[in-house]
């Protein structure tokens, strides 16, 4: 089968491993150490030391960037696995059940919905207390809902198929039939779902940091980085606008990626536009 | 060992099946026709526990003398596949599209008998051997894309069978292959219920296809039994008049379509069309499309008459004190 792909997922797929590779490496190798303060060198202008010069606190940039592509990658893997199995395990069992269970599961889940992710996550972290960890759960509970109704929705759909009535008729339970037959069938729906949802993530953890909710000083972010270069913006604003293209490629990337599956796995949609 | 008892499955005020009196008795084959939405589905779906969960059941169902008429999701469990199982219209949508087919065959043992994987991989390769699946081993680890429809429908079957059921209800089994495979699957069949000593109601709306596979008949329409019994008796010399009609609107594959002075002539039908569930008259289900109406047919529900030769009609030109 030889077909096109969709210029959007061959962009994402460029954009998410740039980004990605990048986060791997700095797990090995950065040019500097991202914490490393050097007030001597303070605003440094790039050079073949500092390829993109130094902050307030002379700290190499590149390095500080790196570092915070897999602070980032980090928390949005562990938010939205977290979030996303729950969510799953929701939907499915909501679907399963179905009669007054599934109608209460999907109220709460309207319920989540309604909730301003990025308010809930600040009241989290004025509860308990501002920290990466709080930071991830929040993301991870926004993303519920999202997964819970993106799931029950095609769980509905593949119940009403002849092969379910005929393992019902086998005599298998809603469980075995949710997992050996439901599952696996609306596991692209679900993939596609957990890239995007990754792109949201990328962004709700920037805006996080940005506040100060998020990482915590030394740890490196993006979002951390733009509140710090906020101050200095006439003095060095180049400081503000690296870590806005990074936050800028890991978003789009993302969601063009989850945008180009989506076309891919389901083709009456991309054949609409 | 199963036993149907004025059985009635509605929708709200709608009647989809309208008190249906049945014995299914080990070995028996019994054929089960009508038209699309004469209500032969919902019977095989009931006899499953599988009628829809806002129809409403009445009267009796028994399975191995347990009343099973509102039995729970859970007791019906217990039932299916290893007492009565199950085969579907379309061989192309029954087989879950993501798992390879020897998993499928092999889920109901490891389930219901808890089989280990070796001890359920050796019985779905002998099942599927039964039931005629050349080179078996290979076919287990197979796609269903990868099978032909009739070699799917065969796999369906290893699947009913994975438990040793003594019923297997075949909702109209050969309906999606061509001509030949269907014939095929049709003799499989019945063979597997003689050599098993299983049970088997096949559902269908061929009419040879029952003459060939079964020994009582039932005919259907709009949710009644209209007609039963021996299957040779009732296709030879049908009692009920919408029997005499659906035999009467065969094509013949002998004769021509002109008449001895060579003018073409049209295949004899039954006029009109079978009313939605809702506009079916309360009576007899056929009034209003039968040839030999009475006054009273449309208001009341004509009794089972016996009328000779093994044959039960539900016509009130056969009941004897009819006023």
């Amino acid at each position: 089968m030889t077909r096109r792909l969709p210029a959007n997922f061959i962009i994402g797929a460029v954009l998410v491993t740039l980004v990605v590779g990048v986060a791997a490496l700095s797990v090995v190798w950065t040019p500097h150490d991202p914490t490393a303060l050097n007030i001597r060198d303070k605003f440094a202008d790039p050079s073949s030391t500092h390829w993109l010069g130094t902050d307030q606190l002379g700290r190499d940039v590149v390095s500080q960037l790196m570092a915070a592509a897999r602070n980032s990658m980090t928390v949005a893997l562990v938010a939205v696995l977290l979030g996303g199995s729950i969510g799953v395990a929701l939907g499915l069992f909501a679907s399963a059940v179905g009669g007054w269970v599934e109608d209460g599961v999907m109220r709460l889940a309207d319920l989540g919905f309604a909730f301003p992710a990025l308010l809930f996550a600040i009241m989290l972290a004025a509860v308990f207390g501002p920290s990466l960890s709080n930071a991830v759960l929040a993301i991870a509970f926004i993303n519920i809902p999202v997964f819970a109704r993106v799931t029950r929705g095609s769980a509905n759909q593949v119940w009403t198929l002849d092969y379910v009535a005929a393992s019902r008729a086998a005599g298998m339970n809603k469980f075995v039939i949710s997992r050996d037959h439901i599952l696996p069938n609306i596991a692209a729906a679900i993939i596609v779902q957990a890239t995007i949802e990754f792109a949201v993530a990328i962004l709700a953890e920037a805006a996080l940091s940005y506040l100060g909710l998020g990482a915590q000083p030394p740890a490196s972010s993006w979002g951390r980085m733009l509140s710090e270069a906020q101050t200095l913006m006439y003095l060095a604003p180049h400081l503000a606008i690296y870590p806005g293209l990074c936050i800028i490629t890991a978003v789009l990337g993302f969601g063009l990626l989850g945008d180009g599956l989506r076309d891919i796995t389901d083709p009456r949609l991309s054949r609409q536009r | 060992m199963l036993e149907l008892h004025n059985y009635s499955v509605s929708f709200g005020p709608v009647a989809a099946l309208r008190g249906t009196t049945l014995t299914i008795k080990p070995g028996d084959r019994l054929g089960v026709v009508g038209e699309s939405g004469s209500g032969k589905t919902m019977l095989a779906l009931s006899l499953m526990g599988m009628a829809p969960d806002n129809a409403h059941l009445d009267g009796l169902l028994r399975v191995d003398g347990q009343d099973m008429t509102h039995a729970t999701e859970k007791q019906w469990q217990q039932i299916r596949a290893r007492r009565v199982a199950m085969i579907f219209q379309e061989p192309m949508a029954a087989l879950n599209p993501l798992r390879r087919v020897g998993d499928t065959v092999m889920e109901p043992m490891r389930v219901h008998e808890g089989l280990s994987h070796d001890q359920a991989r050796a019985r779905a390769l002998a099942l599927f051997e039964e039931v005629g699946i050349p080179d078996p081993t290979a076919r287990l680890r197979q796609f269903p894309h990868q099978l032909s429809g009739g070699q799917r429908q065969r796999v369906l079957i290893a699947l009913a069978l994975a438990c040793n059921p003594s019923l297997l209800i075949a909702d109209e089994p050969t309906t999606a292959l061509d001509a030949n495979v269907a014939l095929r699957i049709t003799d499989l069949l019945v063979r597997l219920s003689v050599e098993r000593g299983m049970a088997l109601v096949f559902i269908t709306h061929d009419l040879a296809a029952v003459a060939r596979a079964t020994e009582d008949i039932v005919v259907m329409y709009g949710g009644d039994m209209v007609e039963h019994g021996t299957t040779t008796h009732v296709l030879a010399a049908p009692a009920h008049p919408y029997t005499k009609g659906l035999l009467a609107a065969r094509p013949d594959a002998v004769g021509s379509t002109r008449d001895a002075n060579g003018k073409r002539h049209r295949l004899p039908t039954i006029p009109g069309t079978v009313p939605p569930l809702m506009a079916l008259p309360l009576g007899c289900r056929f009034a209003g499309r039968c040839p030999v109406e009475v006054s009273h047919c449309a208001t009341r529900k004509p009794a089972v008459t016996h009328t000779g030769l093994g044959r039960h009609s539900a016509c009130h030109l056969h009941e004897g004190d009819a006023p």
